[in-house]
């Protein structure tokens, strides 16, 4: 396929605004900066584009919410926070190809008439942010950000906003009360962002990677963008492959792509050749599929349909010899930690959770200790306030389905039922 | 101490918002890194009076994000391992063991001569390149305990 996303992945001078216009960039905002806003959003409806972020909603839908009224001041946020465990993709985007996603954001900015936008990046990213940093001051000497961009009556600010070490920032509205100057925990929804956002005005938020991707498509069309992948999940992937696999790392393919293909094609296969027992589709709130999975596509409705989710393209593979409880042990242990507190289900559920996954990792388990942890989840699913609490009983329950027997045996015999 | 260069630094930040009190964060990461990766109550009172906030908001902005370490003073040089998933499974705890030995500390803990603080933390997104830690604000990946050695006789 050809490489969109990471097309400049290669290239070593791609940050340089220079070298990137040489490369072809900049010339989608100038295209889209001659045309109306709503044509760009029906454009974006059109390509199927769905955000990368985690969730799969639909970009052009989300656009069009925003209200038109020219009197209202609107903003962009892009979503820069990557803290899902096992995802690593736009990083590799802000690192490489910063100039990609300034253009992403300018078009996206235009389209619905914002004037200001900011990149809420993790605060661990302190290259990528210098690269954006260094990347934004150049687009404004060319005055491609300020004043009446490109010649247009268009005006475009672009700030970076770090975070300080936050999984809950990645919330999209848990980061706009970052950026406000608060902590990070999530606001009741409605009203909905596109309506009252951003110290209270109309906001889009938009990962890195589906930002990433409106160039190509107001360069080369919708029907170039649904040429690739499913129907109802077009476009390129970015996806994060770690754990043990021969190649781990960053690969762009087309959506839906099967997890065979990507893992033992394109990623050499398992370590040691060894057989692989459990797979993670879409970082750590995504529940593990198996062996049994392997030709399921990678695109938002075929890992829904298998119980799981596509979530963040973050793909952890796991070989024969994993302790599968150790696994929800650790992976509790990062929710509990990274809960915000703000409601009880979530807060002292994680907390209890992760305190018998630490007993039966530890060798201390009690008989009953599967189905007290059923109830805790019970207890948790479906009660909490932000999408955290469900995505760690999710996680759980996944692993439960498929390997119960081997929380069962750890607690009876004290050790892993593998090596 | 909030010397005139900082105040002005954070005063700049003041403009990219539309309310000034956004800018707490960057005053609080700003006024960590002068103080050498520490803040003090009187810098928060400080930072408050310039941003235009009550200092409880600054505390509560500071207790909550784990990268500010206020009321947890760290080293010279802090060295923070992935602790998560995918560098779990490619064995994070050996890196953990090996810096806790040559070190000769616990993690959680800084050594006498302040020089160095050992964390575990959540993914730091560079799960590719796994086992992973962070010193300062540098990246180090792919760590074998070699490797570990090496990173730490070049520092200075
Ligand atoms: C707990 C939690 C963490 C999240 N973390 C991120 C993140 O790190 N990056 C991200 O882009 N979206 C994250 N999201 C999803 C955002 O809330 C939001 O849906 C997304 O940024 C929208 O952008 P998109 O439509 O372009 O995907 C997270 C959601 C939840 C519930
Ligand atoms: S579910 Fe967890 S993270 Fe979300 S609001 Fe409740 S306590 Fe906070
Ligand atoms: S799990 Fe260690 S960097 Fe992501």
């Amino acid at each position: 396929m050809e490489k969109v996303l990471l097309k400049n992945i290669d290239r070593p001078d791609a940050h340089r605004i220079d070298a990137y216009m040489r490369y072809g960039g900049y010339r989608a905002v100038k295209k889209a900066l001659a045309r109306g806003r709503d044509e760009l959003i029906q454009l974006i409806k059109d390509s199927g584009l769905r955000g990368r972020g985690g969730a799969g909603f639909p970009a052009g839908l989300k656009w069009s919410f925003v209200p038109h009224d020219p009197t209202i001041q609107k903003y962009l946020c892009c979503n820069a926070d990557e803290g899902e465990p096992g995802t690593f993709k736009d990083r590799g985007i802000m690192d490489n190809d910063p100039h990609l996603l300034l253009e992403g954001m300018m078009i996206a900015s235009y389209a619905i008439g914002a004037s200001v936008a900011y990149i809420y990046i993790r605060g661990e990213f302190a290259f990528g942010a210098r690269r954006l940093q260094a990347a934004i001051d150049e687009a404004y000497d060319k005055g491609y950000l300020g004043k009446k961009i490109f010649g247009s009556d268009f005006s475009l600010d672009i700030f970076i906003h770090k975070g300080m070490g936050a999984y809950i920032c990645g919330e999209e509205t848990a980061l706009l009360e970052s950026i406000e100057g608060l902590r990070g925990q999530p606001r009741k929804k409605p009203p909905f962002p596109a309506l009252a956002g951003l110290y209270g005005k109309p906001t889009v938020i938009n990962n890195v990677e589906t930002l990433s991707c409106i160039p190509a498509i107001v360069e080369k069309g919708v029907d170039w963008f649904k040429s690739m992948g499913p129907e109802k999940s077009p476009g390129p992937k970015l996806f994060c492959v770690s754990g043990h696999v021969k190649k781990p790392g960053l690969y762009e393919l087309p959506m839906g792509t099967t997890i065979r293909d990507l893992v033992y094609n394109h990623c050499g296969g398992i370590r040691g050749d060894r057989k692989l027992k459990a797979l993670i589709p879409g970082g750590v709130s995504a529940p593990m599929l198996t062996s049994e999975d392997l030709d399921t596509p990678l695109d938002f409705d075929s890992v829904a349909a298998k119980g799981s989710m596509l979530g963040s393209g973050a793909v952890i593979v796991m070989d024969e010899n994993t302790c599968i409880p150790r696994v929800a042990y650790i992976t509790n242990r990062f929710f509990s930690h990274e809960s915000c507190g703000k409601c009880t289900p979530c807060r002292e559920g994680t907390h209890w959770l992760t305190e018998v996954l630490r007993r039966i990792e530890y060798g201390d388990g009690r008989t009953g200790d599967v189905e007290l942890m059923e109830k805790l989840c019970t207890n948790i699913f479906g009660r909490t306030f932000c999408p955290l609490g469900d995505g760690a009983v999710m996680a759980l329950r996944g692993a439960f389905k498929n390997f119960r027997e081997e929380f069962i045996y750890h607690i009876t015999h004290k050790r892993c039922m593998v090596s | 101490m909030i010397t005139e260069e900082i105040r002005q630094e954070i005063q700049k930040r003041l403009k990219k918002y539309a309310n000034e009190k956004s800018a707490v964060m960057d005053a609080l990461r700003i006024v960590q890194r002068a103080g050498g990766g520490n803040i003090t109550k009187a810098d928060m009172e400080e930072i408050a009076r310039i941003v235009g906030v009550n200092p409880v908001a600054v505390n509560a902005v500071a207790a909550f994000y784990t990268m500010y370490n206020y009321g947890k003073p760290v080293g010279r040089y802090h060295i923070q391992v992935c602790r998560n998933i995918s560098c779990a499974l490619l064995d994070a705890e050996r890196i953990i063991e090996h810096l806790e030995k040559r070190l000769k500390m616990r993690t959680g803990e800084t050594t006498r001569d302040s020089r160095f603080t050992l964390s575990t933390v959540e993914c730091l997104g560079s799960c590719g390149t796994a086992p992973m830690m962070q010193i300062n604000d540098d990246y180090y990946e792919n760590l074998t305990p070699e490797r570990v050695d090496e990173i730490l006789d070049g520092l200075e």
